[in-house]
């Protein structure tokens, strides 16, 4: 029992992750009809918006300690963050907390980045095939990922977890179970409940407010919200830049988990176009449910049990369920009937 | 069109010019000179040492700093800085002006942590920058396959940072030589202070890299804890440069384990280790004893990347920047000088092997990779940091004193990382050749 849940939490926060990068890429396919292999560029921004935000708050002070040597002889370098200097303890839980924090700025700057990318390149493809699409999005997430190689280096940055965060929950204590019977990280839990708050937040916009509304209408169709004098393209912009923040965010908040570099996105690409396909092209909850049906299944692949009995599931369970998908329903767990289809 | 023309004396020059070359030629064919005639012989031209190391990928951070030292040992080896090791290491031929007189030149690589890519980059070394020598590696994966095409080009391999028994084992190369230690070492190394701190009842869990240096840690761990009396619960392999190692610890917390081993090197250390103290491992109980983790080998820089996770845990190293002996003051001094921090173990056997080459070549009075290979075969060194080491002829493995060390609980540095908690003797992880497959192969040199 014990062994069942810890994987289903396991997968639930892998699934959160999947959820929210397929649940951008499925704005963009349904509002725009864009097929948008950048999308893994937009996560990796993100968790570099992280970086970038740490690397400023620990911009240091050096000076030399002469009363200190070091083991081959030369005065003691001593390190101290500017913003620690300027503003004491309050700055040392700034950089503390740079990760949670950062969250804050990579709304705008990825708002920013989505916008700039929809209106300086992506508009100018709606009207082209998929091909056309993929190969135009797929160049600029190569371009996006050699400037951040530039200039932060090719190698994983690690990202720590505020210290309070750190260690397991005792969530077996909560199921009346002995102590550390079953316990789970708490920034994983984090994790969790933010992707469940973004994804619930972007529904409750498209479901509740005027512009999300409009949204819809325009998804449905849009030659008639335009006939209604309604200027459906800005809005769709802002989709874009919507679903740029949604996978900037998850990208920002999941660097304590998985240490980037500038190749990240596409690592979460492959496997988002998966969770896409299942779920159901175009449709925002079929990207959300097959985002955690596939985290849960990829966890319950890694059980030693499982594995005993099907050596190296753990690895391709993801791409059997969507081989099996799209035999079976061409057009996914909850896609309209019609794509992807004949 | 063109006319032939020969006339009587030049004819009969020509033919006697030919017949004494045909009488001369057996005399050539066993002289010297035909016999320096081997891949990148550098009589005429310049002595290149090809550094082929990760500088990306999951062991990038081990790489990095295993080129500072080569860089390091070839000012060394041409008379520039204080000069390091060779103020230490005995007995020496090199006398500060390069080798046989000549200036060494060097060329890099990097190999992305990829067998593929190291492979080609040493072939690039080779065939197009004229190397005589190539070194560097982090992954047994890397050198075993460098190893062997050296092999193939007649071209000397000082193998890196390789850790995996088959690099000297079944894998072992006339043309490859390890400095560095390895798995079987580790696990005799490691074992009596398990016992002593863990006892010999104990269940164990392995996480693995999945390649030929997890596979062989794996085995000879296990060989070696069981030998104490525990029981192995699971052997799990996990792909190398995973990240997110959640989905194989979950399973852990239910196996039945009160060990988790990790044998995980580099960037799959730092991610894993941490993750799973995250995940509480550290502090449950299991069997009725506290959860223990335990990594066989780790160095300096994975210590630093894992940082508060690193505390207590126990491994083993070749080598630790902190020892006492001269030859090991002498290396740190030189290099945190020029670099701003302690040298790691990956530094560290590099340099070493780029002195001994160099050392090998001057005391064999030639850069011909028979006579040079025959000068390390069998010699014995010391003042190199590990104490009296011997290159063992029977298959190019160092033997000397292995460490083990703890994650330090109170550092006063950045740098104060690990503390060495033992010292295994050289005779002690001394074994026969003979427990492992594989044959040198010939010593004669192909052409590349």
């Amino acid at each position: 029992m014990n062994a069942f849940l810890a994987q289903l939490l396991n997968g639930l926060d892998k699934g959160g992750a999947y959820a929210l990068i397929a649940l951008g890429l499925t704005l963009v396919f349904g509002t725009l009809g864009v097929v948008n292999f950048a999308h893994g560029a937009l996560f990796m921004l993100g968790c570099f918006c992280a970086v970038a935000f740490r690397y400023l708050l620990t911009i240091e002070t050096v000076t030399v300690d002469p009363t200190q040597l070091s083991p081959w002889g030369q005065p003691v370098e001593v390190r101290t963050p500017l913003v620690q200097n300027w503003f004491g303890d309050f700055g040392a839980v700034l950089v503390d907390y740079s990760v949670p924090i950062s969250v804050l700025l990579t709304v705008p700057v990825m708002l920013a980045i989505g916008i700039a990318m929809e209106r300086g390149l992506i508009k100018h493809f709606y009207k082209r095939t998929h091909a056309e699409q993929i190969l135009v999005t797929f160049g600029l997430a190569i371009v996006l990922q050699e400037i951040v190689k530039s200039f932060f280096g090719p190698n994983p940055v690690p990202q720590p977890i505020p210290t309070d965060l750190r260690g397991a929950a005792d969530i077996g204590l909560l199921l009346g179970m002995e102590a550390h019977q079953l316990t789970y990280p708490w920034w994983r839990l984090i994790y969790l409940f933010f992707s469940l708050a973004v994804i619930g937040g972007v529904f409750a916009f498209l479901q509740f407010t005027t512009f999300g509304m409009v949204v819809r209408a325009g998804m449905a169709d849009r030659e008639t919200v335009g006939l209604l004098g309604i200027d459906i393209g800005r809005r769709f912009t802002i989709v874009f830049g919507l679903a740029a923040v949604v996978a900037g965010v998850a990208g920002a908040m999941y660097t304590p988990l998985l240490a980037p570099n500038y190749l990240i996105g596409m690592d979460f690409l492959v496997l988002s176009f998966v969770v896409v396909v299942v779920g159901g092209m175009g449709s925002l909850t079929g990207a959300v449910a097959a985002g955690f049906l596939l985290g849960i299944l990829q966890s319950f692949a890694s059980m030693t049990e499982v594995k005993s009995l099907f050596p190296g599931i753990d690895q391709v369970i993801i791409y059997l369920v969507a081989v099996v998908i799209l035999l079976v329903r061409p057009r996914g767990l909850l896609g309209r009937r019609g794509v992807m289809e004949g | 069109m063109t006319k032939l023309i020969l006339g009587r004396r030049r004819l009969l020059k020509t033919m006697g010019a030919g017949v004494a070359a045909s009488l001369a030629s057996p005399l050539v064919f066993t002289s010297r000179s035909y016999g320096q005639e081997f891949c990148n012989n550098p009589a005429n031209g310049r002595v290149v040492f090809g550094f082929n190391v990760p500088q990306t990928g999951s062991y990038a951070e081990e790489g990095l700093d295993q080129l500072k030292a080569y860089e390091l040992a070839v000012k060394h080896i041409n008379g520039e800085g204080d000069g390091g090791m060779l103020n230490t290491l005995k007995p020496l031929s090199l006398k500060g002006n390069g080798v046989l007189g000549k200036k060494v030149e060097f060329v890099t690589g990097d190999t992305q942590t990829n067998t593929d890519a190291a492979r080609d980059g040493a072939r690039r070394m080779i065939e197009r920058d004229g190397a005589i020598m190539v070194t560097g590696s982090v992954t047994s994966g890397e050198a075993i396959a460098v190893q062997s095409l050296c092999q193939e080009k007649g071209v000397i391999y000082m193998a890196g940072l390789t850790h995996s028994n088959d690099t000297t084992g079944k894998d072992k190369r006339r043309y490859g030589f390890r400095h560095f230690f390895n798995a079987h070492q580790s696990g005799v190394a490691i074992a009596p202070l398990l016992a002593q701190e863990y006892g010999t009842d104990r269940r164990a869990y392995h996480l693995t890299a999945d390649y030929t240096w997890g596979w062989t840690q794996e085995e000879s761990i296990k060989a070696a804890t069981e030998a104490l009396g525990w029981e192995t619960v699971a052997a799990v392999r996990t792909p190398l440069g995973l990240g997110d190692y959640s989905q194989y610890l979950t399973p852990v917390m239910n196996s039945g384990a009160d060990v988790l081993i990790l044998n995980h090197y580099g960037h799959d250390m730092v991610n894993s280790l941490p993750q799973a103290v995250q995940f509480g491992l550290r502090d449950r109980q299991a069997n009725g004893k506290n959860f223990e983790i335990v990594v066989p080998m780790f160095s300096e820089l994975m210590a630093v990347g894992a940082g508060e996770a690193v505390k207590g845990i126990i491994g083993t190293s070749n080598w630790h920047w902190a020892l006492e002996d001269e030859g090991t003051k002498a290396f740190t001094k030189s290099y945190g000088e020029a670099y701003g921090s302690p040298p790691s173990q990956s530094a560290h056997t590099g340099y070493v092997q780029a002195l001994l080459y160099a050392d090998a070549c001057e005391r064999a009075g030639t850069f011909y990779p028979p006579e040079v290979i025959k000068a390390l075969e069998g010699f014995e060194f010391d003042g190199a940091g590990n104490g009296p080491t011997l290159y063992r002829d029977a298959d190019h493995q160092c033997f000397k004193e292995v460490l083990v060390v703890r994650g330090n609980e109170n550092p006063t540095s950045k740098f104060d990382v690990l503390n060495v908690v033992g010292r295994t003797a050289r005779a002690d992880v001394t074994y026969d050749p003979t427990i492992f497959e594989g044959e040198l192969g010939p010593y004669e040199p192909n052409q590349c």
